[in-house]
């Protein structure tokens, strides 16, 4: 670009022109799609003039229901990239036999696979999961807001700003090669010379901020905000779960910080914590990183255990079995999650005493998992159920989620596994507890607060139609992995000798096809429910008959969710309150203290995406000056004393007037 | 805030930091002493060092580490103005739960690594050195 190279090196860092890949086809159709889309909804935007309300109302808005929403449309939007990936390597897999090499080279597949685990847990499940807890939490425990809104838009920002970082990477250098936890020495300047190793970390050191951070937050605000009479006894589950969850967070990611910040400081500037020389050992970051990584399992199943409690006791039309063996069940899981991280890596070698703690400890944690599947099957005996869509997803949770526990505790004794190590059998396993827990659980959270959050049904045809190509896909994608993985076919491979095993790759990818009709079926639901939104509308507030207090508000709640903050006489709160024959009040409002929004959290992480791009490629002035500059913008947020205001009484009288009007119009 | 800062969430949607509640406040006096302390426990191990007072690496070793335990007690009294009430009992639980969390964190990664280290070929002419039988 430049003809002085110095001066090249100090301007555009180790960034050249040959670094966008104009050479790969499969990338320049990606990128042509991804422009014209990208633009058409930008014109649709300026069409419509959406930025103005756009930036007012839900970029710089602090209210916990638009952040959560916000929240899971990152994750829609980022599954259909991990999918699109998922899609990639289930066709590549099923033609590279033999002679064919498939139409992926190895340098290629391999950031495929590396991006799929990347973006699917870290910008799929994770969004999901604090979206979930960030819209549900605060109106099921009577709150008006989490504890610190501002800080709950900049958590929401910098988890985008990860996702932006990752998704650069498509098409500005290539991403990470090393797999979805970057294992050294693969990982390590040596061998990862590259950006790649580089967009992983930073993608995930500034998106694990906003995780933190949104985790104290919510743990703040259940300690500290629940409505009053509401003792921990009378938690709603979710919020028990949601609470196990934030613990979690807050206590391992930085776990995950610290190790890849040592992992940075052997890339960036030479250090020997992971060589294999020096006295540098990669054993010691498998061991950190699975310390990290094992509670982020748990980080995403219990929110989603804690969906499937309120779906399946709504629409059994009881309370929950065993509510305080429940409780228990998930502290004990809580705890129990970080005395199984070897497990992950029986095969290294640390011998028979080490690998049996880990196996039992392992074991013994699918005994309160086992628990809370008794517990649902006794809510469900003798319950009136009604098969709606969430219940539907929930059932077959429960299905499909025991048939992974039970090759998961296969997996947990440590001669099966040195068997098992590294094969599809394993990753058949995982995709059937966080396919068959986590998704099918935010699936079940998404039918099921859909009407509290946007005020109509979603349509229950497509729900039912997604729901069925989802399951039947599944099994038909995941089975033959298990088949493959006990016949010894390690993960990870581009290619394939033996044509024998053709049969099951191609199997395996009629079933993502299969999965791939379930996700259109899931937008054609969208798209329909927008359409009939007058026919689905939920005037009532409490369309499932819901027990838990958010379905005491109205649909989509008022701002301030509450006009005045219940007091809790019984755990399934707003069950109670019906049958006490509740009667709104109508009289007696009084402004409500409110937080303003702020801009600052989106500014901050916009800045953080271009110091990303300033480290991975050396661009130092870059880094420097936008580093400054986030620092200069949080001192500057902390001098601005406009941050509240007053919802007048006024406004809250008209609003809580039009909603008794509109349950009067109901009677 | 405290439970009695519950019922103020009527008139309040968020956190503040204009009324305070559950934490025990510092005086002067508890401040000039946790400084004292936190002096004297930085003090201690720097001469240790600085001095070759025991002549013995691993004494040495020990003793700065348990002083840095002590110091993180220090600074949790007296700045942080924790005990066992504070917060409605929270504020220890959580320091269970953490002190749980960082022994199994360091005593598990010792344990596992110290196995491996048994186990696994030496790999470096300087490794076989140190582990000639």
């Amino acid at each position: 670009m430049l003809s002085d190279p110095d001066l090249q090196k100090l301007i555009f860092g180790r960034f050249s022109l040959e670094d966008i890949p104009f050479h790969e086809p499969i990338l320049q159709v990606t990128f042509a799609g991804v422009a014209v889309v990208g633009l058409a909804v930008l014109g649709v935007i300026t069409y419509y003039r959406f930025w103005g309300p756009m930036w007012r109302d839900w970029i710089t808005s602090v209210d916990h229901k638009k952040i959560g929403i916000m929240y899971i449309i990152l994750a829609m939007v980022m599954l259909l990239r991990g999918f699109a990936d998922a899609l990639l390597m289930r066709a590549q897999q099923s033609m590279a036999f033999g002679e064919n090499q498939g139409f992926l080279p190895p340098h290629h597949y391999d950031q495929i696979f590396s991006a799929h685990g990347v973006i699917m847990i870290f910008f799929v499940a994770m969004p999901f999961v604090t979206g979930m807890m960030n819209y549900v939490v605060p109106l099921q425990i009577g709150a008006r807001d989490v504890a610190f809104p501002f800080l709950n838009n900049f958590s929401f920002w910098m988890t985008v700003s990860g996702a932006i970082t990752i998704m650069i990477s498509l098409f500005v250098g290539e991403f990470s090669r090393a797999t979805w936890l970057a294992y050294p020495p693969l990982s390590g300047s040596d061998m990862s010379p590259g950006v790649g190793v580089d967009y992983y970390i930073w993608g995930l050191q500034v998106a694990g901020i906003g995780t933190t951070l949104s985790g104290i937050n919510l743990i703040a605000t259940i300690v500290k905000m629940r409505a009053p009479g509401m003792t921990m006894m009378k938690l709603p589950i979710f919020v028990w779960t949601s609470l196990c969850t934030n613990v979690l967070i807050t206590a391992a990611f930085p776990i995950l910080t610290a190790v890849l910040a040592l992992l940075t400081l052997d890339r960036y500037v030479g250090t020997h914590f992971f060589t294999n020389d020096l006295g540098g050992n990669p054993m010691m970051y498998f061991n950190l990183i699975w310390i990290w990584g094992h509670p982020e399992v748990y980080i995403l199943i219990l929110p989603a255990f804690g969906i499937f409690s309120e779906v399946t006791s709504t629409f059994s039309g009881k309370r929950l079995f065993g509510y305080v063996s429940m409780v228990y069940a998930t502290v004990v899981i809580t705890i129990l999650s970080y005395l199984v991280w070897l497990h992950h890596f029986f095969t290294m070698g640390s011998g028979a005493s080490v690998n049996s703690f880990f196996g039992i400890t392992t074991m013994i944690i699918s005994i309160p998992t086992g628990a809370k599947i008794f517990n649902w099957l006794f809510t469900m005996f003798r319950g009136r159920i009604r098969f709606e869509v969430p219940m539907l997803w929930t059932i077959s949770f429960m299905v499909t989620f025991t048939i992974g526990g039970m090759t998961g505790v296969l997996l947990a004794v440590p001669p099966a596994d040195f068997v098992l190590h590294n094969s599809l059998f394993l990753i058949a396993h995982f995709h059937n507890v966080i396919i068959g827990g986590v998704l099918f659980g935010m699936f079940a959270g998404v039918n099921y607060w859909f009407p509290k959050a946007f005020g109509f049904k979603l349509d229950p045809f497509w729900g039912k139609v997604s729901f069925w190509f989802w399951t039947i896909g599944f099994y038909v994608a995941f089975m033959p992995l298990y088949v493959l993985g006990l016949m010894g076919v390690t993960r990870r491979a581009q290619h394939f000798d033996d044509p024998s095993l053709q049969i099951w790759f191609v199997l395996a990818a009629f079933g993502a096809v299969l999965i791939a009709v379930g996700i259109g079926a899931m937008i054609m639901q969208f798209t329909v429910s927008i359409r009939n939104r007058e026919a689905l509308r939920d005037t009532t507030g409490d369309p499932w008959g819901g027990r838990t207090l958010e379905w005491s508000t109205s649909s989509p709640p008022p701002d301030y969710n509450f006009a005045f903050t219940p007091r809790i006489h019984d755990l399934d709160a707003w069950s109670d309150m019906k049958q006490r024959g509740y009667e709104r009040p109508r009289e007696g409002f009084r402004a409500i203290h409110m937080p303003r929004n702020t801009g600052t959290g989106a500014v901050i992480a916009g800045l953080s995406v271009a110091f990303s791009f300033g480290m991975i490629w050396y661009i130092w002035w870059l880094a420097a000056l936008t580093f400054v500059a986030m620092i200069a913008a949080a001192i500057f947020h902390t001098f601005n004393y406009n941050r509240d205001f007053d919802i007048p009484a006024d406004t809250v009288v008209r609003t809580e007037s039009e909603r008794n009007s509109m349950l009067a119009a109901q009677a | 805030m405290s439970a009695a800062g519950q019922a103020e969430h009527q008139d309040h949607a968020h956190g503040h930091a204009d009324h305070h509640g559950g934490g025990a406040h510092g005086s002067f006096k508890g401040y000039v002493t946790g400084f004292v302390l936190s002096v004297i426990l930085t003090a201690i191990p720097f001469a240790l060092v600085m001095g070759d007072v025991l002549g013995n690496v691993v004494w040495t070793t020990i003793i700065v580490l348990a002083l840095a335990v002590v110091q993180i007690v220090v600074h949790m009294v007296y700045f942080l103005h924790m005990n066992t009430k504070s917060e409605g009992g929270w504020s220890i639980l959580a320091l269970i739960f953490t002190v749980t969390l960082v022994v199994i964190t360091l005593t598990g990664s010792i344990w596992v690594m110290h196995h491996l280290n048994t186990n696994m070929m030496p790999m470096s002419p300087h490794d076989l050195l140190h582990h000639q039988p």
